[in-house]
């Protein structure tokens, strides 16, 4: 035990926690709910977001660095639905920070606060990635990040009672601004109304929900698998007999399958953003959906 | 990486039925009280240029120790369940089910539980587990990157401690990840035996330091330090020039081992699906200090034993497609162990005759998804002084809703 003793000693002083200013320090798990506490938290949050565009949020490793930060969390933001199953449970479990465990105030999953679609009937492996609680991918619809931007405000004037006013007057000022933005979104997106469109992964169906695009086909054979030359002929047979405009995919996906896909087609193959940082210019909400609908009104010509 | 996002079929007319309702607090589909269970399924084929029996000069081995078996046979087919006890406490359940001499045996991995919601940084565990010393040891084999443990995690810890007690565990509250550990074991196993010291016959101290550059790169580095008294540590397996060996030899007296491992993993933008690099190394040293009886001779055959061992092996994993990925390892052991009687030292397999043990490793594996795993491996195995070369096909299979795996 003596050991322990000087080790702790020695490393406490090595690695004296430096003090933190913010009110809240915020761990999220995606980009996009990074953006959305800084949106509403301004000046008295530090955020970390866990992963970046360029990542699959289904495949992450519980890395040390995480387990670090999420040990010093006052709030732990993610998607939800099953979305980090494969590393955010034992970041918790590794983290030993009580505050942010599942159930707790400090715990937040996005998609808990709103409708999410895809719900499956059954699931089973063979059916490949699938989640039981429906599609994780909730913040492609800017009606959903409105109605989770109210939930999250309660959540950290919970967590911070002293910013209450500040969080309210910054959620109603960003309340206002995304309103007006969504329904200038609508005007532009009129011409993708009911256009077909090919997809990599299922990320998209919430966008394509919102903006009334039809997925007209997938590039993984089933979710979370990779492209199969095959799959990618029967694809060409199916898009014969009912045409799409353009095939989509993000920048953490390989741009092969699409681009693939594109050659023996004709068709487009446009690279989405995804969430924040997936292309040049997307620095927050706000330019996320202006960059998508402008890429995909491009994809139709 | 593998994940849990299945259900049992019959719960799903239930779930079903909650989301049709519109509950969308349900915060995870995961509503049922069932825990996690998991299957995992492991075969092999062997086969090896040499049929002499395996030893590894200067190192008595034990536990699970020893080359595969030749031809088809099954590995460490693992029963595993885990769950959340309350929002206090997480426990899990690992049986390994495997075949020993045309006989099913059950062993019990793990049985532990391990604080929650202790906060602050702090996570106790309790009940059996893997030591948390090193980098491999507290892995699943069905998480190694290649079919067999390094050759020094064999000689000196039977392929893996596995021990009853309590680990306590402190994570810093730094930027940079620092994780302090101490564990109070029973060392009723192998590599300790003897459960001493009214049953708290071991102990084991770690540091584990880690942190990520850039976005792509990630690493970890760790120090551990583990020590029983031993009390009649048998070398389970043994060569003996080719007699039954009726006399076992056993140790008594105190064994250290220090280790340090290093792990570095590289992906581009830190995306691992497409491409990705896992460069790993571990050093280990033991000295222990006692004596050495040949159990079963007559007269008893002992020796005075002051030992000196030490191993390492780095391996680098190369996932260069989608689904494939090759693995090249290397490893070497030496050691300078003395004695009153250096015949029985011999005896006991701690005399090396100059021999270095080393072996190099190659393998290639596919994987259809994160449950499913197809390797083939081969080795040039210089464990003892005649040269082997070994052949392994192995599949590694995951069913059911099985949790994430460490960095």
């Amino acid at each position: 035990m003596k050991i322990l003793k000087t080790f702790v000693l020695i490393f406490s002083l090595m690695f004296a926690a430096y003090p933190v200013h913010a009110a809240l320090n915020v761990f999220a798990c995606e980009p996009e709910w990074k953006a959305l506490v800084d949106e509403i938290g301004g000046k008295r949050v530090t955020t970390y977001s866990a992963t970046t565009a360029f990542q699959d949020p289904h495949h992450i490793e519980a890395r040390p660095s995480l387990i670090a930060k999420v040990r010093r969390a006052d709030l732990v933001i993610c998607s939800g639905a099953e979305l980090e199953t494969g590393w955010l449970p034992l970041l918790l479990r590794q983290a030993g920070n009580a505050n942010v465990l599942p159930g707790k105030t400090g715990y937040f999953e996005a998609s808990a606060f709103v409708q999410r679609l895809d719900i499956p009937v059954t699931v089973d492996r063979s059916m490949g990635d699938v989640h039981a609680g429906g599609n994780p991918h909730v913040h492609l619809d800017p009606r959903r990040i409105a109605k989770i931007a109210i939930k999250l405000t309660e959540r950290m004037q919970q967590l911070d009672p002293e910013g209450v006013r500040f969080y309210q007057h910054r959620q109603n000022d960003f309340d206002q601004r995304w309103q007006k933005a969504i329904s200038q979104w609508q005007q532009l997106a009129i011409p993708l109304k009911g256009k077909r469109v090919v997809v990599h992964h299922k990320d998209w169906v919430y966008l394509f929900n919102w903006l009334d695009i039809k997925i007209a086909g997938a590039l993984e054979p089933k979710p979370g698998l990779p492209t199969t030359v095959r799959h990618l002929v029967n694809l060409k047979q199916a898009l014969k007999k009912s045409p799409a405009s353009m095939a989509v995919y993000t920048a953490y996906q390989s741009p092969r399958a699409a681009k693939r896909l594109a050659q023996m087609t004709g068709l487009t193959a446009i690279e989405l953003p995804y969430t924040i940082g997936g292309a040049e210019g997307v620095d927050d909400l706000f330019s996320l959906f202006d960059i998508t609908i402008k890429r995909l009104l491009g994809g139709l010509k | 990486m593998q994940t849990k996002k299945m259900f049992y079929g019959k719960h799903i007319p239930i779930i079903s039925c909650i989301f049709l309702m519109g509950a969308a607090q349900v915060a995870t589909a995961k509503t049922g009280f069932n825990p996690d269970i998991s299957l995992i399924l492991d075969g092999r084929y062997g086969s090896y240029s040499n049929t002499s029996s395996y030893a590894l000069p200067g190192f008595m081995l034990g536990g699970e120790a020893g080359r595969g078996e030749t031809g088809l046979y099954l590995g460490h087919n693992e029963l595993i369940i885990s769950s959340n006890i309350d929002d206090m406490f997480y426990g899990k359940f690992t049986t390994a089910i495997t075949d020993e001499n045309n006989s099913t045996v059950t062993e019990l991995e793990e049985a532990y539980i391990e604080t929650l919601g202790l906060d602050y940084g702090l996570t106790v565990k309790a009940g059996r587990f893997y030591s948390d010393i090193g980098y491999l040891n507290n892995q699943h084999g069905h998480a190694w990157d290649f079919v067999d443990a390094p050759l020094v995690y064999r000689g000196l810890f039977g392929d893996q401690i596995i021990d009853d007690g309590i680990q306590a565990s402190w994570v810093a509250p730094t930027d940079l990840y620092l994780k302090l550990g101490t564990e109070i074991l029973r060392g009723g196993r192998y590599p300790a035996a003897g459960s001493t010291d009214g049953g708290l016959g071991a102990e084991a101290y770690f540091v584990k330091v880690g942190g990520d550059v850039g976005t792509s790169n990630s690493w970890q580095v760790g120090l551990s330090h583990w020590k029983a008294d031993v009390s009649g540590r048998q070398a389970g397996v043994h060569a003996h020039g080719g007699s039954t060996a009726t006399e076992i030899a056993t140790f008594y007296g105190s064994s250290k081992v220090t280790g340090i491992d290093f792990v570095w993993k590289w992906s581009p933008n830190g995306n691992a699906r497409e491409q990705s690099l896992k460069i790993q190394a571990e050093y280990f040293e033991r000295k222990e200090d006692g004596r050495v009886d040949m159990v079963g001779s007559s007269p008893l055959e002992t020796t005075t034993y002051k030992g000196k061992q030490h191993g390492w092996y780095t391996q680098a994993v190369y996932k260069f497609m989608p689904r494939w990925r090759v693995g090249l390892r290397y490893d070497k052991l030496g050691s300078r162990n003395n004695g009153s009687d250096a015949d029985v030292l011999g005896e006991a397999g701690l005399v090396t005759n100059g021999h270095t043990p080393s072996r190099s490793t190659i393998m290639i594996d596919y994987s259809r998804s994160e449950f499913s795993r197809i390797r083939l491996q081969l080795s040039q195995d210089d464990s003892y002084s005649d040269s082997d070369t070994q052949l392994l096909l192995q599949y590694t299979m995951s069913l059911g809703s099985h949790g994430a795996h460490k960095f």
